[in-house]
C-alpha cells in the first residue's frame, strides 16, 4: 500500500490523479445538459441565441479564467517540486521503465499486440480514425450542443475508445503495473523478482493444431474472417437497413474496418487475461 | 450624496492632471466596443459579437483557451530556461541542477514549465473530448477537427522532446521506451515485419529519430533543436490556422 501511495503522490503522476476527477467532472457537467435537451427536444442553450460584444463579454470570461489558471498553475508549481533524479546511465535499466503518462496506453497495449502493431500500426489507425470522424459521421443532428439521443452510436464508440482505452489504460499503466510490467493491485507490495510463468499458447493450439503451416493459415482465417463481417453485414443488411443506405459502401468500409479494428483491442485482451491466447495468428513473417 | 459624488467624479476627470494622462473618455456604446476589438492587437482575432451561449463555461469548458494559455506560458518560461541550459550530455543535467539550487527563482521556473506543459496535454485531450461531445466537428468544421487532431500529436510531440533534455534516469529511460517501438515499423524498422535485408539499426525510422542506435549525446541535441524550435513553430503556425478557421467556419458552433 505505502508505494501505491507514493506513486499515487508522485510529481509526475499529478496530473494523472487531476484526470481522474476532471473526466468524471465533465462527463456529469455534458450529462446534465445532454440530458435535458433530450428531455425538452430543445437544445439546453437554444434560448441564448442573441449576439453579445465580445468586449467586454468574453474577455472577462477569458481574463478571470487565465486568473484562476495561473493561480492553479502557480500554486502546483511552488507545492510541488519537478522530479530530477540521477544522472542519466545507459546501464542502469530501471524496472519498470515506463513512458512519459501520456503514452502509457500505447504501452500497456504492448502486452497485448507485437510492437509493430501496438506501437506502429495502431497508434497509426487512431491518428487516420480521428481524422476521418467528420468525414465518416453523416449524422447532421447534434452539432453544436449535447445530446444522447441524437447520436448514440457515435457517442458510445467515442466514449469506449477515449475513456476506457485510452484513460483507463493509461491510469492503469501508471499506477497498476510494476516491475516486469507485470499487474499489481494497490494493496500489493512491488516484488521485483515476481516471475510469472509464461503459460500463453496460440489460438490454434487451443483448438487442437500443432502443425506450424495449418496454423498460419487458421490464424489468417480467424484473422480475415473478422474482418470480413464488416462487409458481410454490408450485404446481408443494405437493403433494409437506412443507415447503411446514408452511409454508402466506401464510409462503410472505413467505419467498419475502424470500428472492429477498435473492438480488437478488448477482444485480444480478454483472450489472454481469461484464455491465455498468446497469438491468433502466428506466420512466419509476423504474428497477431 | 449621488449629486455630490458626480460632481466630484467631474473634477477629477476634468482636471489637467487626468487629461494630461487620459486622452478622452470611455464611452459604453457597441461602437466602442467594436473598436476595442478591432484595433487591439491581441484582441483582434476575435469577431466583434459572438453567440451568448458561447459565453457558457459549461459548454466549452474553456478548454482550447487554456490549451492556448499554457502554451504561452511554457513558451514564456522555456525561453527564460534556455539561458541556463546547454544540450550536450555533459552539461545538460548539471544545468538543471544549477539551475534548481543557484538560481533565484530558478526551481519555481522549471516547475511552471514542466506542469504547464502537463496541463497543456491534459486540456488539450479535454478540449477534443468537449468538441467531440458537442458534435462540433461536423460540417463545416471538419477540415478544423483535422488540424486540432495534428495540433493533438504535436502537443503530445513538444512534451515527449522536452522530457528527455533534463537528462536524468527518468528522462533517458521514458525516451528510451518511447522511441522503441519505432524498430518494429513495418519495412522501416529494423525489426519491423517486411523490412528489407539493408534497413539496419543504423539506417532506419528509430535512427533518424534518435540519430544513432540508442539515446545518446547527439539524441539532447536534436530532441533540443525540435524542442526549442522546429516543433514551436510548426504548432504556433498550426494554432494561427486553427483560431482562423474557428472564426472563418463562423465560431463556436451552437443549437443554431
Ligand atoms: C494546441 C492545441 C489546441 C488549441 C490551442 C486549441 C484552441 C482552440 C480554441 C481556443 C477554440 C475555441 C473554442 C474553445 O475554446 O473550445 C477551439 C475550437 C475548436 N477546436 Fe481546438 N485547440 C487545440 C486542439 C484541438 C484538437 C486536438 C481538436 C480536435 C481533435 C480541436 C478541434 C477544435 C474544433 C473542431 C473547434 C471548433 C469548436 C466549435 O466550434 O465549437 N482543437 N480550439
Amino acid at each position: 500500500m505505502e508505494h501505491f501511495i507514493a506513486l499515487v503522490t508522485k510529481p509526475d503522476n499529478v496530473p494523472i490523479v487531476a484526470i481522474l476527477f476532471l473526466i468524471p467532472y465533465f462527463i456529469w457537467l455534458s450529462y446534465r445538459q445532454a440530458r435535458q435537451t433530450d428531455k425538452t427536444g430543445v437544445p439546453s442553450d437554444a434560448h441564448l441565441n442573441d449576439k453579445v460584444y465580445v468586449w467586454p463579454y468574453l474577455c472577462r470570461n477569458e481574463f478571470i479564467c487565465a486568473i484562476i489558471v495561473m493561480l492553479v498553475l502557480g500554486v502546483w508549481s511552488i507545492m510541488i517540486d519537478a522530479p530530477l533524479e540521477e544522472p542519466s546511465d545507459p546501464t542502469k535499466t530501471p524496472n519498470p521503465s515506463k513512458a512519459p503518462w501520456y503514452f502509457l496506453a500505447l504501452q500497456e497495449m504492448l502486452v497485448y499486440f507485437d510492437p509493430w502493431i501496438a506501437g506502429v500500426v495502431l497508434p497509426g489507425l487512431i491518428i487516420a480514425g480521428l481524422i476521418a470522424i467528420p468525414y465518416i459521421d453523416t449524422n447532421p443532428k447534434g452539432k453544436g450542443y449535447y445530446t444522447i439521443k441524437e447520436r448514440p452510436f457515435a457517442l458510445s464508440v467515442f466514449c469506449f475508445g477515449f475513456i476506457i482505452l485510452w484513460i483507463v489504460l493509461m491510469v492503469v499503466g501508471t499506477f497498476l503495473r510494476g516491475p516486469g510490467w507485470n499487474f499489481f493491485a494497490p494493496w500489493e507490495a512491488w516484488d521485483p523478482h515476481l516471475v510469472v510463468p509464461l503459460t500463453n499458447v496460440n489460438l490454434s493450439y487451443l483448438f487442437g493444431i500443432r502443425d506450424a503451416n495449418t496454423a498460419n493459415f487458421f490464424g489468417f482465417v480467424v484473422v480475415a474472417g473478422y474482418f470480413a463481417l464488416g462487409p458481410i453485414v454490408y450485404l446481408w443488411k443494405r437493403n433494409t437497413s437506412d443507415f447503411l443506405q446514408e452511409l454508402g459502401l466506401v464510409r462503410y468500409i472505413v467505419v467498419s474496418f475502424l470500428f472492429l479494428t477498435m473492438l480488437a483491442l478488448p477482444i485480444k485482451m480478454i483472450l489472454r487475461i481469461f484464455f491465455n491466447v498468446k497469438y491468433i495468428w502466428v506466420s512466419p513473417w509476423f504474428n497477431v | 450624496m449621488n449629486e455630490e459624488r458626480k460632481g466630484l467624479k467631474e473634477k477629477i476627470t476634468n482636471s489637467d492632471i487626468w487629461r494630461s494622462i487620459f486622452r478622452h473618455g470611455y464611452e459604453n456604446t457597441g461602437r466602442r466596443y467594436t473598436l476595442q476589438i478591432l484595433q487591439n492587437v491581441w484582441l483582434h482575432l476575435h469577431p466583434p459579437r459572438i453567440s451568448r451561449h458561447a459565453l457558457n463555461f459549461r459548454f466549452t469548458w474553456c478548454m482550447g483557451g487554456i490549451t492556448f494559455l499554457m502554451f504561452l506560458v511554457t513558451a514564456v518560461t522555456g525561453v527564460l530556461l534556455m539561458f541556463y541550459y546547454r544540450p550536450t550530455a555533459e552539461y545538460a543535467f548539471h544545468d538543471v541542477q544549477y539551475l534548481e539550487f543557484d538560481i533565484p527563482f530558478g526551481m519555481l521556473l522549471r516547475n511552471m514549465h514542466r506542469w504547464a506543459a502537463h496541463g497543456m496535454v491534459i486540456s488539450v485531450m479535454l478540449h477534443m473530448f468537449r468538441v467531440f461531445l458537442t458534435g462540433s466537428y461536423k460540417k463545416p468544421r471538419e477540415f478544423n477537427w483535422a488540424v486540432g487532431v495534428i495540433l493533438l500529436l504535436v502537443t503530445f510531440f513538444l512534451s515527449f522532446t522536452g522530457y528527455l533534455l533534463p537528462w536524468d534516469q527518468l528522462a533517458f529511460w521514458a525516451v528510451t521506451v518511447g522511441t522503441n517501438m519505432a524498430r518494429a515499423t513495418p519495412v522501416l524498422g529494423h525489426e519491423g515485419p517486411f523490412a528489407p535485408s539493408d534497413i539496419t539499426q543504423s539506417n532506419d525510422v528509430r535512427f533518424a529519430l534518435l540519430a544513432g542506435t540508442i539515446v545518446g549525446p547527439s539524441t539532447l541535441l536534436r530532441f533540443y533543436i525540435l524542442h526549442c524550435v522546429a516543433v514551436p513553430l510548426l504548432a504556433s503556425a498550426l494554432m494561427a490556422l486553427h483560431f482562423w478557421r474557428v472564426r472563418k467556419d463562423g465560431g463556436i458552433s451552437g443549437p443554431l
